[in-house]
């Protein structure tokens, strides 16, 4: 005797739910258990199930099961997952020959052109001797312990994905600014690309691209990566000192020239510290990325979970926190130095 | 100076609101500000404001903070829209301009000096001052060389590579009014300019500003919210109450003759030793004889301070008045004192706040 039978009786709808029940849908585990205990059980109130989905296929065969709304996200998503994927394919494609390209190129550079190259980039990005001899020391050790080649790859996946979050991001950050309709729209996507848990994310992803892509990854990265300079970019615009916008209006300048002239630079600051957190998720999720097989520190990362090698995980985890204070570091001074060039 | 008008505003009215047209009705047909609040949740900004700006005068707009000033100055380049009326520069009706006219009357007819100086904070106060230029597309050596010129005359020189921070109050305030001149525009709109600075660089800065319109003669709307500055640089005052116009006159007109008790108020408390000028509490002559007792000669534009100095405080003193051309008053000591006692802060207790 299922609890809201009364509720489809009293409704007359007793009829309808009897009518075509064929009665043998799968049965929940749930329902063998209460077959098993003698089917009769005495309800109180206190015991008086939610009117959940289940609750009610119980009285009434005609509601469906949570179990089905599931199926049917799933089966929504296979239906249209062929017409996704033809247009989806060939937009993301130059993604996977960028990444490739970039992996290619830092693999193929011998240790001692990559390591002044990169050296000279963070004394250029921080003009600071201190963090340019730290991030010497940093690289000699992760060369010196032989993870050199992953971190590279590592690398070679944060500067591309991170150069395209900055690249889509800044620009959809800027039309927000100008537009409020925009941004009461775009805010809950953010919201829900920021919160849905990374794994999640992976799953529609497989479902629509070839693992052995790197775009799959590559997109995965972005999308994670992208929320926070998507934000600061608008919050930053939003923030310019209304008195010099004014003043720029009043001297006449064209929306154009207040972008670039005026917005922009005095965005720049918090622009940059998005900027810093973008990169700091795209190695979050280049690690998690691994298990779509991205290529780098994450690897050795899985390798030590699935095979509880202890030591291989700890080290290469290691390696990663390296790679994130050197990144975090060097951002963040040449944050200090836009920061220091326009104080008030 | 000539008479021509440069600057004209007829029944001007802003509304600030979700309706501003259908609450403006209202507001002709007479309702308060208050009742308009209450019952529409409207606010009016400006009520029926009608004022002419001279060619080369200085108009100083004063009011309290909340009569509207900010506004009212903010319509002559349209960075607010009014709800009603009409602006005229130079007799073109500056609401029937389009993006283009409206960008090239900001670029080429005037410029603007705020109270919170509004520099460009990643550019150098060189950069800074030339502004106006690069906005038009002048070439970099010609910009720079202009900016230099004004910087040297505003006493900026030598800073022009420093940025805004470095700077005191004072200096940034002077880039901002360097930053107006570079843009070689007829009319200076000045908001407040220098009420964010402390008491002594104000006085420089106003007698920066008077000896510059000695020599340059622009069209000056200056807003302020203060009496002494007002009088100190006005050839013409205009006097802002809760969105409306109380007085406007010459003031030292308006010092001696105030309409209403609010503007009673504002002059009670001001060295009037100081403002009031001998031409405007003489005797004119007018074809009489000059009086044999007189002791001495004071210009027509001397301050009342400058002849009690002189008279060494003794009140039997009389002076004979010269103007431009010959004497065209008198002024005895007795009159010059009562002129000093204002009208109603003779009668004990009078002032409200």
């Amino acid at each position: 005797m299922a609890t809201y039978e009364f509720v489809f009786d009293g409704l007359g709808l007793r009829d309808w739910c009897d009518s075509g029940g064929t009665g043998d849908a799968p049965m929940s585990m749930a329902d063998l258990l209460a077959q098993s205990g003698g089917g009769t059980k005495d309800t109180s109130l206190w015991d008086l199930p939610f009117p959940s989905l289940d609750a009610l296929n119980d009285s009434c065969e005609k509601i469906i099961q949570s179990r089905d709304l599931t199926k049917g996200v799933e089966q929504g998503f296979l239906a249209i997952k062929d017409a996704l994927r033809f247009v989806l394919d060939p937009m993301t494609q130059p993604l996977s020959w960028v990444l490739e390209f970039a992996l290619a190129t830092f693999e193929w550079t011998p240790w001692w052109i990559m390591f002044p190259i990169l050296i000279m980039v963070v004394y250029l990005a921080s003009k600071s001797i201190r963090i340019a001899v730290f991030v010497t020391a940093c690289l000699a050790f992760l060369a010196g312990i032989d993870h050199y080649e992953f971190a590279m790859q590592t690398l070679a996946i944060i500067f591309v994905c991170a150069f395209l979050c900055v690249l889509f991001g800044v620009p959809i950050g800027i039309a927000m600014s100008r537009n409020d309709t925009l941004q009461r729209m775009t805010i809950p996507i953010l919201d829900m690309l920021q919160t849905l848990p990374p794994f999640v994310y992976l799953i529609p992803l497989i479902f629509l691209f070839s693992v052995t892509e790197p775009k799959l990854y590559g997109i995965a990265i972005i999308l994670y990566a992208i929320v926070p300079v998507i934000r600061l970019t608008d919050l930053g615009i939003r923030l310019v000192d209304q008195d010099v916008i004014e003043a720029a209006d009043s001297f006449g300048m064209t929306d154009r020239q207040k972008l670039f002239g005026v917005q922009i630079p005095l965005a720049l600051p918090n622009i940059m510290a998005g900027v810093n957190q973008t990169i700091m998720m795209s190695l979050a999720m280049v690690v998690i990325a691994s298990l779509v097989s991205a290529p780098g520190l994450g690897v050795l990362v899985l390798r030590g979970i699935r095979n509880l090698e202890l030591g291989v995980g700890l080290i290469s985890g290691l390696g990663i926190v390296l790679l994130a204070i050197i990144l975090d570091r060097v951002t963040k001074a040449a944050l200090d130095r836009v920061n220091a060039a326009q104080k008030h | 100076m000539d008479d021509t008008v440069k600057i004209s505003i007829r029944n001007l009215y802003k509304v600030f609101g979700p309706q501003p047209q259908a609450a403006l009705e209202h507001v002709m047909a007479g309702m308060s500000k208050t009742e308009l609040l209450e019952k529409h949740h409207h606010v009016i900004g400006l009520r029926d404001i009608n004022v002419d700006m001279h060619d080369g005068r200085i108009t100083v707009i004063m009011g309290l903070s909340g009569s509207g000033k900010s506004t009212l100055i903010r319509h002559f380049n349209r960075l607010i829209e009014p709800t009603a009326g009409q602006v005229k520069v130079d007799d073109e009706d500056v609401l029937g301009y389009g993006e283009e006219d409206l960008r090239n009357l900001r670029r080429s007819m005037m410029s603007m000096v705020f109270q919170r100086f509004a520099l460009l904070p990643h550019r150098t106060v060189i950069e800074n001052a030339a502004t106006s230029l690069k906005v038009r597309g002048v070439g970099k050596s010609d910009y720079l060389a202009e900016a230099q010129k004004w910087l040297d005359r505003v006493g900026l020189a030598g800073y022009d590579n420093r940025y805004p921070h470095q700077l005191s109050g004072g200096m940034q305030q002077r880039v901002g009014i360097a930053r107006a001149l570079t843009s070689n525009s007829p009319i200076m709109l000045m908001d407040e300019a220098f009420s964010a600075l402390d008491p002594l660089i104000r006085t420089d800065m106003q007698d920066l500003l008077l000896e510059l319109q000695t020599e340059l003669h622009k069209t000056i709307v200056f807003i302020t919210h203060d009496l002494d500055e007002a009088l100190k640089i006005a050839d013409h005052l205009v006097i802002l109450k809760d969105g409306f116009i109380v007085q406007q006159g010459e003031p030292q007109y308006i010092l001696l003759n105030p309409n209403d008790p609010y503007i009673e108020d504002f002059v009670s408390d001001i060295n009037r030793a100081r403002v009031l000028r001998v031409r405007s509490i003489m005797i004119p002559l007018e074809g009489g004889a000059v009086p044999p007792e007189a002791h001495g000669e004071v210009s027509c534009n001397d301050t009342l301070e400058s002849v009690i100095a002189r008279s060494g405080g003794d009140t039997s003193h009389a002076y004979v008045v010269v103007g431009d051309d010959g004497p065209v008053g008198t002024l005895d000591m007795t009159r010059l004192i009562k002129a000093l006692v204002p009208r109603v802060a003779s009668e004990a207790g009078a002032r409200k706040y």
